[in-house]
């Protein structure tokens, strides 16, 4: 496609802006104020080559490659150009002989120390210092002695090695770990030539950030176990495309070779990623390679699971649910998951169960979000307007944990002082360090808090009535985003709910979800939860709208993933009770927090379709199997938590016989006798964009045009969209300016054209915002949440407080092999005090009783949780059971009592 | 010229083998600069140092009271004491901390008031061991006199003053180096511009940071008053200075002499001072100013001991330290030594002078051993001249500080000074000095 290549810097047509003018090699250019002279010249057009500057960190001066002649009072002298702030009337010259002579004698010197290792070397093909040396630096090497020696590659983490004898000491991964991660945990030590990076004794880099260093790293310094050794950079295709390991929607490079996923690097994507990326983003595709997937369709046969024909499974599969059907209606299919599915399987699916089988049971949370219609309902913000907000109020899990890039965002807005943070949580988080109110409350208490803090009650016991009052001043002195999540498992998100629709009533206040799995705010807006259709649109008021484009909609709100899997368990009494399940790729035993509920739901089904690509408890429990293609391997759209939709790219060729998700559906609908007249991804989109009224708008050519590269955010208001105002980092995303975006080719005629104003930003015609022609009006506002009340306990009970680890044993992390090794055990975390009441201390194991099981586990001190509160982390072995086996999703908060064994 | 009757103003109390304590120091005088200071205002304080013309005695030998003045338009917050002597063959200061440490810290008072800070650091170079006790040991002793802390002497004005020991590291003896290190972290040299310690100096505030001997001028110049000192010297090179003589001379050690009055030839020859070469060789060559300035062969030794003298000539005074070479010297092994070390201290931040000490160093030592090539040296050349283009005085540099344009010194004079002796060595194979 003839475009904005995907790793170029901005523009060039930005070159003209500016404050002032400063003289380039003879000939005038504009600079703008507080801008380094590099990246300046770099928008005139004028490529000055560096190492260490990276336009996403501070410059430091240290390569020296970068430097220019200015002329200053004392006449023309040497400067880094990535240190020097351009001024008005600066004359620069960065092609004299003196200049080429200094960047001469940098590279030689660089190249000093530097092993000429290229053959063996993973940067070879893709080295900055390789291609600076051959565009910028001597002919032919004048160094004959012995170069400096270290032991070859070290780790320096699990998932990165450190060939110290590549290092030019340019300091951008000490930098990236200090500045962006906030975790100094690598830094030079020894001195001279002999400088190395190195981690603090017994301190491995720890980092979830960790493969960022490898990916801006100029040299093979540092690599990752993933991709070392395993291929040339030449032999390497690649797509745009975007992450979807978590919901924050990072732009991504995918690379393969052979059909194989190689590699995943950071885009600079300047309202989302800022070209980072979390380690499990980056490694988790090995989870795609993996060689245990799905990839047959199997139906089970005297017990056994037996490979078939589609065709057979696809026939199995309608028959059971019609049986289902026959039974006990509709309503005896419940469908849970979709985060996995691309908006376009999601869709399909959402079609399926509401508009084919006409069952509203269907829940792509499972049991770890929130309410649909409260997080489609409130206003909301994208993540550029948090990171900037004046107050943002973190009513979310640990977003270290939960998405990664969106705590670099907030942390990075944070550090600068522009924005205060105020966190209302039961345990710390990654983030509560830099926060101006940390408001510590007891599991439960959560709606009492937001009301303390909106003014409408009293606080809460035991919140700082200090940090509070803090809190309100916040509040109360400029916008204010709430990102909201879940602070934790084990409470009612329903609370969660109430206390946002409690603080929906702040002044001016936006949301910004903070739901973790994949694609699930595509999945929501698809319609895959109960009491919502497609494009945000409640039951009712959209029922009418979908009857007539799909023929029929649910009578009646259905179940949630709590209410499907305690239906299909056998719980209560109700005459509709759930048989048959449809999982999309979930694994209740797994992503459901309530372990046991889910285990018996999933027990308690008749009939289970699996739609997966990946073995597991689901597999096992099938009656029929659906392999499905993997991110990857398949083209489409996502939705990320602030609504941006983006393409994600098909990089690989499906293995087996794995099917797109949204081909799955069009097919299980004509198996059930119902055509749904879809023959193409693009014509599900089309009828999305017809049919969702959040969607309305954005076209494929909306999509496909080269200013929606970062996406667009639903619903489309056409609002003006400028340009990338940061230029990317050239050097640090290798090859990328050749990565091909996907999507339809253009067509003559139909390509959405911007029209760039006088002041160069780019306006398109004017959306719908969703609105108009006959479509139903998307949820506003909130949806009058009224969460169960929680009792007062006894002094002897403590209250359980459940977090998420990034790395748990999910599906991705299970499948890739390098970090499985990165789960490790989360003991039962306990006050101190309580400890001491119990006479046992870090490392004893205590009994825990809870309403419904007895178990035994370890526990550790930890001083940042109040008394009579406990803490531990989803999905990672503790002692013999995981915390999945303590949390019971029906109650509103888990009470248990702590004995010594 | 011959050696001057010039005052000793800081090796006074010296020679008294208890000079380093309070009693002896009251007893010579210590503090009643001070006190005298403490009637006067600050800026009666900074004007008398302004009158002394006193240049900075750290090596770059800027004017201390022009440095005050520049910082006295705007408040400063600390004032830094620079006593990281690290450089081979200087060890001035080494002899003020270690026998005059009242001295020390009564110039530092002295200089708090006259820039009314309340806060001054002392770093010194953390392998003076008896020195740091000495200096620790006499700031108690001020401290329980009243002369350092809070209402000096009754005056209002307070002062604390921190004694810091360095960390080993030569390249802290920069000064933003010495404030990165001062602050806890790594000691890599800051970027000037903007990092001039004036405008942005330690934890970001505006600081004064001053050389020891510097500091130790003070009380002296106090209580005779600036002229008295400016009237010793000639042109800006008022004062009498520590020379550091090293090398080759029968005397070798800390001599005070008379700015631009005296020579270098009194310095190494007069009887009362160095002596003369010894063993009865002939001078070969001698480094005026620390092994980072360029060398002077023996017809440059008539020259004065004077700052703009000797920087006319193509090298510097700088900290002081006066290295004599006999005939028996190798030029190329005393070159390559002087490299060695800059590439041991070479911080290893920026790339021209991590990279081209190593490189530098590997060259000298395969001429020194015998494996030297036809072009070695205008490869040693042009490498330096890649560090400090156009090799010219004073230098330019590629590199963040000046440890970079210190390195090619020592080479670019041995060569251009002992050509034949590097040929020599080249083609024989080795070195003809064995």
């Amino acid at each position: 496609m003839a475009e904005q290549p995907a790793g170029a810097p901005a523009a060039p047509t930005d070159a003209t802006e500016g404050d002032f003018t400063f003289t380039l090699n003879g000939r005038p250019a504009r600079g703008r104020k507080g801008e380094m002279l590099i990246a300046a010249a770099e928008r005139a057009g004028v490529f000055i080559p560096r190492f260490c500057y990276h336009p996403r960190m501070k410059s430091v001066g240290v390569c020296r490659m970068c430097l220019v002649e200015v002329t200053g009072p004392r006449g023309a002298a040497l400067q880094p150009s990535c240190y020097l702030e351009v001024t008005e009337g600066m004359e620069v010259v960065t092609d004299s002989p003196k200049v080429k002579k200094a960047q001469d004698g940098v590279l030689e010197f660089l190249l000093v120390n530097h092993p000429l290792d290229c053959p063996v070397c993973d940067k070879g093909g893709e080295c900055p210092l390789q291609d600076q040396t051959l565009a910028y630096g001597p002919g032919e090497s004048r160094f004959v002695e012995e170069k400096r020696h270290f032991e070859k590659p070290i780790p320096i983490s699990d998932l990165v090695l450190l060939d110290r004898e590549r290092c030019i000491q340019c300091s951008r991964c000490t930098r990236f770990a200090a500045e962006v991660a906030g975790e100094a945990q690598i830094d030079f030590s020894g001195r001279g030539e002999m400088i190395e990076v190195s981690t603090f004794p017994d301190e491995p880099f720890s980092s979830y950030f960790s493969g960022n260093t490898v990916q801006i790293c100029p040299v093979g310094a540092l690599t990752a176990v993933p991709y070392r050794f395993t291929a040339r950079p030449w032999d390497l295709d690649q797509v745009e495309s975007t992450c979807t390991t978590c919901a924050m929607g990072c732009r991504v490079a995918v690379q393969s070779s052979a059909n194989r996923l190689t590699r995943i690097l950071g885009i600079d994507s300047e309202p989302v990623n800022h070209g980072w990326l979390c380690d499990k983003g980056r490694f988790a595709f090995e989870s795609v390679n993996a060689e245990d997937r799905i990839t047959q369709p199997m139906v089970r046969r005297d017990g056994e699971l037996v490979p078939t024909t589609w065709s057979e499974a696809l026939d199995q599969a309608a028959a059971g649910l019609r049986r289902a059907m026959t039974d006990g209606g509709p309503e005896a299919i419940g469908v849970l998951g979709g985060a996995r599915l691309t908006n376009e399987g999601a869709y399909l699916w959402a079609r399926l169960a509401k508009g084919v089988i006409g069952t509203d049971s269907v829940d792509a949370q499972l049991g770890d979000g929130l309410p649909a219609e409260t997080v489609l309902g409130l206003p909301r913000a994208t993540i550029a307007e948090a990171a900037s907000a004046a107050t943002v109020v973190l009513l979310c899990g640990d977003l270290r944990e939960e998405l990664p890039v969106a705590f670099l965002r907030l942390r990075a807005a944070a550090v600068d002082g522009t924005t205060a943070l105020v966190e209302l949580a039961p345990q710390r988080s990654a983030l509560t360090p830099l926060t101006t109110s940390f408001l510590q409350y007891r599991p439960g208490d959560v709606v009492e808090l937001a009301r303390a803090l909106t003014g409408t009650g009293g606080p809460p016991q035991g919140v700082d009535a200090g940090a509070l009052e803090s809190a309100r001043q916040h509040l109360g002195s400029g916008d204010v985003v709430v990102v909201l999540g879940r602070p934790s498992l084990a409470e009612d998100g329903a609370m969660v709910a109430e206390a946002a629709e409690v603080l929906a009533g702040l002044p001016g206040v936006r949301f910004l979800s903070a739901l973790r799995r994949g694609n699930i705010h595509g999945a929501l807006d698809m319609g895959l939860a109960p009491g919502v259709l497609p494009g945000r649109v409640g039951l009712e008021e959209g029922g009418a709208w979908f009857e007539r484009a799909w023929g029929s909609v649910p009578a009646r709100r259905g179940r949630d993933c709590t209410g499907i899997l305690s239906s299909a368990a056998g719980a209560g009494d109700d005459e509709s009770r759930v048989t048959a399940l449809v999982l999309l790729g979930s694994e209740p035993s797994v992503d459901v927090p309530d372990r046991d509920l889910a285990r018996r739901g999933l027990g308690g089904a008749s009939f289970v379709v699996a739609v997966t690509s990946s073995p597991g408890e689901a597999v096992d429990r099938a009656d029929v199997v659906l392999p499905a293609a993997e991110a990857h391997e398949r083209p489409g759209t996502t939705t990320n938590i602030e609504g941006r939709v983006s393409r994600v790219a098909q990089k690989l060729v499906p293995p087996g016989q794995a099917w797109p998700d949204w081909m799955i559906a069009s097919e299980l609908a004509r198996y059930m006798g119902s055509d749904m007249g879809i023959d193409s991804m693009a014509a599900v989109w089309a009828e999305i964009e017809r049919l969702a009224p959040a969607y309305a708008g954005i076209t494929a050519d909306v999509l496909d045009a080269p200013w929606a590269r970062d996406g667009v955010v639903a619903p489309f208001a056409g609002a003006p969209v400028s340009q990338a105002a940061v230029p990317l980092d050239p050097i640090a995303v290798p090859g990328v300016e050749s990565v091909e975006r996907q999507g339809a080719p253009p067509r003559a005629g139909s390509a959405v054209t911007p029209t760039a104003g006088p002041d160069g930003q780019v306006t398109v015609e004017q959306g719908t915002g969703g609105q108009g022609e006959g479509r139903p009006p998307v949820l506003a506002g909130p949806a009058g949440i009224n969460a169960p009340h929680v009792a007062p306990t006894d002094s002897y009970s403590f209250r359980l407080v459940v977090g998420r680890t990034l790395y748990d044993g999910g599906t991705a992390v299970a499948m890739s092999e390098a970090l499985t090794p990165l789960v490790t055990s989360a003991p039962l975390r306990v006050n101190p005090h309580d400890l001491d009441d119990l006479g046992i201390t870090t490392g004893d194991l205590v009994r825990v009783r809870t309403a419904r099981d007895s178990v035994v586990v370890p526990v550790a001190a930890d001083p940042g949780l109040a008394r009579k509160v406990v803490a531990t982390e989803l999905n990672v072995p503790f002692g013999d059971v995981t915390a999945g086996d303590l949390i019971d999703a029906t109650s509103p908060v888990v009470e248990l009592r702590l004995e010594t064994p | 010229m011959a050696v001057t009757d010039a005052p000793r103003i800081v090796t006074a109390r010296i020679d008294h083998p208890d000079s380093y304590t309070l009693e002896r120091a009251l007893a010579t005088g210590a503090y009643e600069g001070l006190r005298k200071a403490l009637t006067m205002t600050p800026e009666a304080v900074a004007a008398e140092v302004d009158a002394a013309s006193l240049l900075g005695r750290g090596g770059a030998g800027f004017p201390a009271g022009r440095k005050w003045a520049m910082l006295r338009q705007s408040p400063v917050t600390y004032l830094v004491v620079n006593g990281d002597e690290s450089e081979p063959a200087t060890f001035k200061d080494h002899l003020l901390v270690e026998r005059d440490p009242h001295q020390l810290i009564e110039g530092v008072v002295i200089a708090a008031y006259a820039l009314q800070v309340t806060r001054a650091f002392i770093f010194l170079r953390g392998e003076f061991a008896l020195g740091l006790e000495r200096v620790q040991a006499a700031l108690n002793e001020a401290y329980a006199h009243g002369a350092v802390g809070a209402d000096i002497f009754g005056s209002g004005f307070s002062v604390d003053i921190v004694v810091h020991p360095g960390a080993g590291a030569y390249i802290c003896g920069e000064e933003t180096s010495l404030l990165e290190s001062l602050e806890g972290k790594r000691g890599f040299p800051r970027i000037k511009p903007p990092f001039f310690p004036a405008a942005i100096g330690l934890y970001g505030e505006p600081t004064v940071v001053n050389n020891v001997e510097t500091m130790s001028n003070l009380p002296w110049i106090v209580t005779n008053g600036g002229a008295a000192f400016a009237a010793l010297g000639e042109g800006r090179s008022t004062g009498t200075r520590l020379f550091a003589l090293a090398g080759h001379v029968r005397n070798p050690g800390v001599y005070e002499l008379e700015m631009a009055k005296t020579t270098f030839a009194d310095l190494i020859n007069a009887p009362v001072l160095g002596g003369g070469v010894r063993h009865g060789r002939e001078l070969k060559a001698f480094i005026p100013g620390g092994v980072s300035a360029p060398w002077f062969g023996p017809d440059q030794i008539d020259l004065p001991l004077g700052q703009d003298e000797v920087g006319a000539a193509g090298s510097m005074l700088g900290s002081g330290s006066v290295v004599v070479m006999d005939d028996h010297t190798c030029a190329v092994r005393a070159s390559w030594r002087i490299t060695k070390f800059f590439s041991r201290e070479s911080c290893g931040q920026c790339t021209p002078c991590r990279e081209g000490s190593g490189w530098l160093e590997r060259i000298m030592e395969r001429i020194e051993t015998g494996r030297g090539r036809p072009d070695d040296l205008d490869l040693l050349l042009d490498a330096c001249d890649n560090i400090a283009p156009g090799l010219t005085w004073p230098p330019q540099q590629t590199t963040i500080c000046v440890l970079g344009p210190s390195i090619p010194s020592s080479i670019h004079s041995a060569i251009t000074m002992f050509r034949d002796e590097f040929l020599t060595h080249i083609k024989e194979g080795g070195c003809p000095h064995g």
